[in-house]
């Protein structure tokens, strides 16, 4: 039974967030699907996004009665930088990719297809996630089932020489997944669209106590006492950090009172992040209320820690892409002051679940509103909170992937009406 | 009389590559797009993110005011009720007409930032059975609040374009016993599919069984006032 007082099951769990309507929809919906053999595919079992999804769908999946299975492919450091300048230029970085890791990318896949192909031939789906092991297909010439690519990247300006290599290999699938419209590019079959979500229960987003919580503040100087404003990303342009500081000043004149934290892990692989990162110091100015935190790593929980005590969390980005730090902090009850772009487009909404803005001039004004009504910023993180329980939870994504497995097998049309 | 099934629905959306950046592009495209695009635009909204006091019912009305600024043909659109309307072709017919008249009055090209595009999309809807059976329209006061938000937009939405009445399954339900339900059929009338979310939809239609079937003297004159989500 779902939604049970003491869940035992991983689909339990996830009714005591979600549900258990939504859980009882997944279950009458897998029942068409039952003992179907689907098999995910990607480059990593730990770390990154992908990783993190694919951690707790896969069981999900099981779950629900369907034989699901997780492959990783294995590459070399030349493979990997090579995939790693994809996606740089996936996103578009104008890079030239060298001849030789070209073809180490597809001697690894051909590598890899010899030892997956058993189990990728026999599968009914296949999702071939982002664009590391996207040849795979082609190598498997007796494959049975349906293929999916699923692109977990901003393909909407792809730097055009890289995308038309690996075009070819995408080509052939049955179907791609984007998370957004705005990222896919046309292909020559049915592209879905099935946006992130976040894990209820990750580390990074369980509910935390309120003195872990406060110790994480003290550690690094932050006043649990007065207002935090608190922005999480890498110290990127595109997240425009320069910008908050700027929007914290401007607020600071009315709520002298007020602290900032910008935390931004730096990727080694990423130069300009340091020259960011010099940006920002220079625009904190020695300001002893605004924290920078630029270690090269925060665990999943001290971001939770930090999200859970700030007061109003800002996502400034001038381009992003779905936003899931805007996800986080939505489901920690949190409004949310964010760019007018990409995926926060569809979280925020002015005065119910946040706030969407262009300029750091709006968002001052919206700090100075939220902590002027100090009863907003319960009302809008309440709603905040529900709007990401109903829509951007794992269960959600994971009915979105049944609902496309069933389209794929169930063929073309508009409406198909299972028996 | 027939039972009621309950079914249960899920969209899969799919991109379908065209995009309009002007008021002209959206009506060249709005007149060979696939109409499954029209369906999504209209319907499948409402199984989109979204909070509960909508401002418009479809998205062609949306766009127009949010990334267009064109209020008065927004608000044009948003009136167009595709429930009145035989077929697809028909409410395309209507859109484009309304288009053709605002931009036959306008002498500015109306264009809408390069990152705020209108992406045409349609979906496919899975529809599937729960297997869950009423005989008596008492039986969804308890049914109700249990429906999945799929199962409300299957047969409170969906319905109105599916079946030639228009209306939605419980009230069609409701007609086949005769005229007994009528009040009840009246206030499910009143109860406006595009402006909430469906979990506020769910649980107005709760409320309105829930009053209907009190016991005389309990009931209030009409459901769904101050419903919260």
């Amino acid at each position: 039974m779902t939604g049970s007082a003491h869940p035992t099951t991983l689909l339990e769990r996830y009714a005591t967030h979600a549900g258990p309507d939504a859980v009882e929809q997944l279950k009458q919906l897998a029942a068409r699907l039952e003992g179907l053999r689907v098999v995910h595919v990607n480059s990593t079992r730990q770390g990154g996004g992908v990783a993190e999804i694919l951690e707790k769908l896969v069981p999900l999946m099981q779950d629900l009665g369907l034989e699901a299975s997780w492959e990783v492919i294995e590459g070399t450091k030349d493979f990997f930088t090579c995939t790693k300048s994809f996606h740089n230029a996936l996103q578009g970085r104008s890079i030239t990719v060298p001849e030789q890791l070209l073809r180490e990318y597809e001697a690894v896949n051909r590598a890899n297809a010899e030892r997956l192909r058993p189990v990728l031939e026999e599968a009914d789906v296949v999702f071939i996630h982002d664009p590391q092991p996207a040849p795979l297909m082609g190598l498997c010439p007796h494959r049975r089932g349906k293929w999916v690519w699923r692109c977990h990247i901003d393909l909407s300006r792809p730097h055009r020489p890289v995308w038309r290599y690996l075009r070819q290999f995408i080509n052939g699938y049955d179907a791609s997944v984007f998370s957004l419209a705005e990222f896919a590019q046309p292909m020559p079959h049915p592209v879905f669209l099935i946006p992130p979500s976040i894990d209820p229960l990750s580390e990074k987003n369980l509910p935390l106590s309120s003195e872990e919580v406060r110790k994480v503040l003290r550690d690094f100087g932050i006043d649990h006492r007065r207002p935090i404003l608190l922005q999480v990303s890498r110290f990127d342009h595109f997240k425009d950090p320069v910008g908050v500081i700027r929007a914290y000043k401007l607020a600071t004149s009315f709520v002298p009172s007020l602290q900032l934290v910008l935390a931004g892990g730096r990727a080694a692989d990423d130069p300009e992040g340091d020259l960011v990162l010099k940006e920002v110091l220079a625009a904190a100015d020695d300001d002893p209320d605004i924290h920078i935190l630029s270690a090269s790593h925060y665990s999943d929980r001290v971001i939770n820690a930090l999200q859970t005590g700030a007061d109003i969390v800002l996502q400034k980005s001038i381009r992003e892409g779905f936003g899931l730090t805007v996800t986080e902090a939505m489901w920690k009850g949190k409004p949310v002051i964010g760019g007018n772009t990409g995926g926060i487009r569809l979280q925020l909404f002015d005065h119910r679940t946040g706030f969407l803005v262009d300029t750091p001039e709006g968002a001052a004004m919206r700090i100075r509103y939220l902590l002027f009504n100090r009863q907003r910023i319960g009302q809008i993180g309440r709603n905040a909170r529900e709007l990401v329980r109903r829509n951007f939870l794992i269960t959600r994504q994971l009915r979105e992937y049944l609902t496309l497995m069933v389209t794929l097998i169930h063929g073309a049309g508009d409406r198909i009406e299972l028996a | 009389m027939e039972e009621f099934a309950i079914k249960d629905c899920a969209l899969a959306t799919i991109a379908i590559g065209r995009h309009a950046q002007t008021l002209r592009e959206l009506r060249d495209i709005l007149r060979d797009i696939h109409p499954g695009c029209i369906y999504h635009h209209f319907w499948g909204t409402l199984m989109r993110p979204e909070f509960y006091d909508r401002e418009y019912n479809n998205d062609f009305a949306a766009w127009c005011h949010h990334s267009l600024h064109d209020n008065r043909l927004a608000e044009r659109l948003a009136v167009v009720d595709p429930a009145d309307y035989p077929d697809l072709e028909a409410l395309r017919q209507e859109l484009i007409e309304i288009i053709d008249e605002r931009l036959d009055e306008t002498e500015v090209t109306l264009a809408a930032r390069a990152d705020q595009l209108f992406h045409f999309t349609r979906s496919v809807i899975v529809v599937f059975d729960t297997h869950r059976r009423l005989a008596h329209p008492q039986e969804l006061v308890t049914a109700l609040p249990q429906m999945s938000v799929g199962s409300i937009f299957y047969h409170f939405i969906d319905a109105r374009r599916r079946e030639p009445i228009g209306v939605d399954d419980f009230r069609a339900w409701l007609m086949g016993f005769g005229p007994e339900y009528q009040p009840l059929c009246e206030t499910l009338a009143e109860i406006d599919p595009y402006f909430e979310s469906l979990f506020v939809l769910r649980t107005r239609l709760a409320r309105a069984f829930k009053q209907y079937f009190r016991p005389p003297g309990k009931r209030r004159a009409q459901a769904g006032q101050g419903d919260t989500p």
